[in-house]
């Protein structure tokens, strides 16, 4: 007990030694920081969790995003109940194009059937979207000129969209190599058939990916026409034997747009 | 207890806090903090895409995009390389308002469509730099998401994306862009983009999966990304991906 | 208001050139986010001229010290304006106090302003002004009177040893201050420095380079208000203090002067992949703001100048004509280096194939009129604390005492 008040007032005359050799200036600056960051410190206590974990707004935000309305319902639930057109589309041409692409959103649809419709684009400005002419179109995709591809019919006349082979199947190679049969055609060897050259097998025009034609596989090929004995009048000739040793003709020159003594053909 | 094990004490204990907060897991680096089960990401065959544009415009429709040519979550550029050296570039149907240059074939090396989108990095520059941690990746999947209700618009997300994937949304006035629909994705869809694409340029799924059309897609494709130099390990991957794509 | 914003939108892509990314159209980070760097910049670099007194000793410009410290303070209070309205969501803005992002260099802005507010410019103010605040309290009538012992804390005590205490207290301070200036400019040249997606922005540079540029704004503004105010009060200006502070400002010049042609030898040396479109920028779309601006009239010209000053031994009226159309020209030239880095960084796509344009509002919430007003409120804001806090008590006391006239 004694012991206890000894303490008590010796912590006392320390806490009057303190404060009398403390600067009285920097002792109110004290004050009025204790001051700040307690009130700071109460006013964050109060703050709902929310506001402060960044956990829970995580959390939060991602449900929120999870829960989003969906408009595109996707190709099973197309076929769901629409099996015959499903079946028709899964082994033609379009097998990889979803029934969305040309119908638009169908969700709506989906959760009313009998009351939203879905567009069925049945005129001829719907499918050049893919399949007009364009150059950086990849080459072997079917294009055709939508000003001049059997003009003012609808495409569907002649081509069923769930299963679009071509009325007939295509003799000749621009149906799908458009940009190859137009450098072609402005070239020196605009008469040239492209069977010319390239061997293709039938199956090709069925399965363009996986059946592919061929190219011209020596120098003796090109030298029927281009070799300096070869007779054909009005061609450029050149001694095969020596002309670009290791080479096939064409891993230099460009068959479908051939150069002329090194220069670009002018029109 | 001596002043020398005081101070032993608060230097261990100082220690122990420090690690403590490095090793956290604050969303904002959950790249490095934590490995998540699924890493969803995309495969974009450059051969494939021929330019149609459904994509761009799926997207918008899924996701309530302005119709407006100046905000987009995806997009896809032409390109046509000429034999002259130019190389013109425009987004197809696209906020240029002035006139493309059209190529004539024989002038043209090389031509060919990019799409492009949000790359949902595994390092994310956006991530690291929002303030508030607004925009976070998912737990799962990893997927980059911005929290419209605490984004503050300071569009400093925008600034550090190399991709110009993000655009302020000027509805809601917060940082916008691809979600890979994550509202779809979570439900086993797939994204609009993936879904309306008439060519299979797009592939979606998940990058650790065993058997999928994306594992296929990076076992059998020489695997490129965007500006790989720059380490935001992007997620989506290209193949095909010709040398003057930026 | 959307429509505004489309029709704003589709008048810049009409001036778009080359190919940019569809989303790059808009350059985002508008006059708002050019204006807080200056202001920054401006306390940073009063700050350290006043730092030059207390901790280096240059007593020269001992008159300016207090007017540098209230300087810094007006700015510093008026800086985070700009960026609140900038915001998307300016009502959002605290969350950058309750939830920060730690890996965010924008995050570190609540907290470097509030501690360099509170602990090192308030305070160091405090300690400074402490004195004279009692001495003004007992001569004056309330309310200032209340004003005054309210600042003071109430404090009474003017004894030699109280004094003594608050000069170690200006001086640990200012040495806190010192890294703590650098650091609140610093990290504003970081948040640009460190985006590696903007060649433009992205250099070990730019923390150090917004820095030097500061401090020279800075001493250059101390300059030009101590020019000004000073005959407007009727007193004589201290020749010695202002050729002292030209003097510095000479020094920083330099210092920022290498380090920008640095960098410029440096990009164009290293000719990395962006030198194409950047120098497409540069030549475009910054020929004004950059050649003109910012190194002919904000740099060359008053390097020149101070030179010139250095070699010849020219007459008071005419060293002060000149300090002053250097100030002003480094003040335009400050002012355009952030122009340059901030509106030039966005100018050009990150296709690194084409540039968009900057369409400026006159009116609006980040439009040229606002800016200007944000330009005026830090004066304003300075007359008021000059009228409360007279920063010119030591002047008097020397001049009682016989001193530099």
């Amino acid at each position: 007990m004694k012991r206890a008040l000894y303490l008590l007032d010796k912590g006392r005359r320390q806490m009057t030694k303190f404060t009398q050799r403390f600067p009285d200036a920097a002792l109110r600056i004290l004050i009025v920081a204790v001051a700040l960051i307690g009130g700071v410190l109460l006013l964050r206590s109060t703050l709902p969790p929310s506001l402060k974990s960044r956990k829970i707004q995580v959390a939060a935000a991602t449900e929120r995003e999870a829960a989003r309305p969906i408009k595109y319902a996707g190709v099973p639930a197309c076929a769901e109940c629409h099996d015959a057109q499903y079946n028709l589309k899964k082994d033609g041409y379009h097998r990889n194009v979803s029934c969305e692409t040309c119908h638009g959103p169908g969700a709506a649809h989906v959760a009313n059937p009998m009351e939203v419709k879905p567009p069925a684009p049945r005129d001829r400005q719907f499918c050049p979207t893919c399949h007009a002419y364009n150059l950086s179109r990849p080459l072997g995709f079917p294009q055709i000129s939508p000003v001049t591809h059997n003009p003012l019919q609808p495409c569907i006349t002649c081509h069923e969209p769930h299963d679009p082979k071509p009325p007939a199947v295509p003799g000749e190679c621009r149906a799908c190599h458009g940009e190859i049969d137009r450098i072609k055609a402005v070239s020196p060897h605009a008469l040239l058939d492209c069977t010319s050259c390239h061997v293709t097998p039938e199956e090709h025009k069925v399965n363009p990916r996986s059946v592919r034609p061929g190219k011209p596989t020596s120098r003796d090929f090109c030298g029927q026409c281009h070799r300096t004995d070869s007779g054909v009048p009005n061609v450029p000739k050149i001694d095969i034997s020596t002309h670009g040793e290791k080479y096939l003709c064409w891993q230099c020159h460009y068959p479908h747009m051939p150069e002329v003594h090194g220069q670009e053909v002018e029109r | 207890m001596n002043r020398r094990g005081f101070l032993g004490r608060l230097m261990s204990s100082a220690a122990l806090g420090i690690s403590a907060i490095l090793s956290r897991k604050v969303p904002g680096w959950a790249a490095i903090a934590h490995e998540p089960a699924k890493s969803y990401g995309m495969g974009v065959d450059v051969d494939k895409c021929i330019g149609c544009g459904r994509c761009m415009a799926a997207c918008k429709t899924e996701n309530n995009v302005r119709p407006e040519p100046y905000f987009f979550r995806t997009w896809v550029e032409r390109y046509v390389i000429k034999k002259d050296g130019d190389v013109i570039v425009h987004t197809i149907s696209g906020s240029s308002e002035q006139p493309i240059e059209e190529a004539r074939e024989r002038d043209v090396l090389r031509s060919f469509f990019v799409p492009k989108l949000c790359n949902h990095c595994a390092h994310p520059p956006c991530v690291q730099v929002c303030p508030v941690g607004a925009t976070f990746q998912t737990a799962d999947g990893g997927v980059v998401i911005v929290d419209e209700e605490r984004c503050i618009g300071c569009r400093y997300c925008i600034q550090a994306c190399p991709y110009g994937a993000r655009y302020l949304n000027p509805e809601t006035k917060t940082a916008d862009k691809c979600t890979f629909c994550y509202q779809r994705i979570t439900r086993g869809l797939l994204p609009a983009c993936v879904e309306v694409c008439p060519t299979q340029a797009r592939i979606f799924g998940d990058l650790k999966s065993g058997a999928s059309p994306l594992t296929r897609f990076t076992r059998m494709g020489k695997i490129h990304v965007l500006k790989g130099h720059l380490n935001t390990e992007p997620k989506v991957l290209y193949t095909n991906l010709d040398g003057e794509v930026r | 208001m959307n429509q505004e914003l489309i029709e704003r939108l589709a008048e810049i892509s009409k001036q778009v050139t080359g190919f940019i990314y569809p989303n790059d159209l808009d350059v985002h980070w508008s006059i708002m986010i050019v204006l807080y760097p200056y202001l920054t910049g401006l306390v940073a670099g009063a700050f350290i001229l006043a730092s030059l007194v207390k901790v280096f000793n240059v007593k020269e410009v001992q008159p300016a010290y207090k007017l540098a410290l209230l300087t810094a303070l007006a700015f510093l209070l008026i800086a985070p304006l700009p960026l609140q309205l900038h915001l998307g969501h300016p009502e959002r803005a605290y969350e950058i106090f309750l939830t920060p992002n730690p890996t965010s260099a924008m995050a570190m802005f609540g907290f470097v302003y509030l501690w360099y507010l509170m602990v090192v410019l308030l305070l160091e103010i405090w300690f400074a002004y402490r004195k004279d605040l009692i001495l003004l309290a007992q001569r004056e009538r309330p309310p200032m009177r209340w004003v005054h012992r309210a600042l003071a804390l109430f404090s009474n005590d003017v004894s030699e040893k109280a004094v003594e205490f608050d000069r170690k207290a200006v001086r640990a301070i200012t040495i806190i201050g010192i890294p703590s200036a650098f650091l609140l400019h610093g990290y504003v040249g970081f948040i640009f420095g460190s985006i590696k997606a903007n060649p433009w922005w992205s250099s070990v540079l730019m923390p150090i380079v917004f820095l030097f540029s500061a401090i020279v704004s800075g001493i250059a503004l101390v300059l030009l208000l101590y020019m000004i105010i000073t005959p407007l009060r009727g007193k004589q200006i201290d020749m010695g203090c202002l050729d002292k502070m030209a003097s510095f400002l000479f020094y920083a010049v330099i210092v920022d002067f290498s380090l920008e042609a640095l960098d410029f030898i440096h990009r164009l040396y290293e000719s990395e992949e962006s030198i194409k479109i950047l120098s497409d920028l540069v030549l475009n779309k910054l020929m004004i703001s950059l050649l003109v601006m910012q190194i002919l009239l904000g740099m060359i010209l008053p390097f020149a100048v101070m030179v010139l000053i250095k070699l010849l031994n020219l007459n008071e009226e005419l060293r002060k004509l000149l300090y002053f159309v250097s100030a002003i020209l480094i003040q335009v030239g400050i002012f355009s280096t952030r122009w340059n880095v901030v509106i030039g960084g966005q100018m050009f796509s990150k296709s690194f194939r084409g540039l968009t344009t900057y369409k400026m509002e006159l009116v609006g919430i980040e439009g040229l009129l606002t800016a200007m007003v944000v330009l005026a409120l830090p004066v304003i804001v300075l007359v008021v604390l000059i009228k409360v806090l007279p920063p010119w008590g030591d002047i008097e006391e020397k001049a009682a005492e016989g001193g530099a006239g």
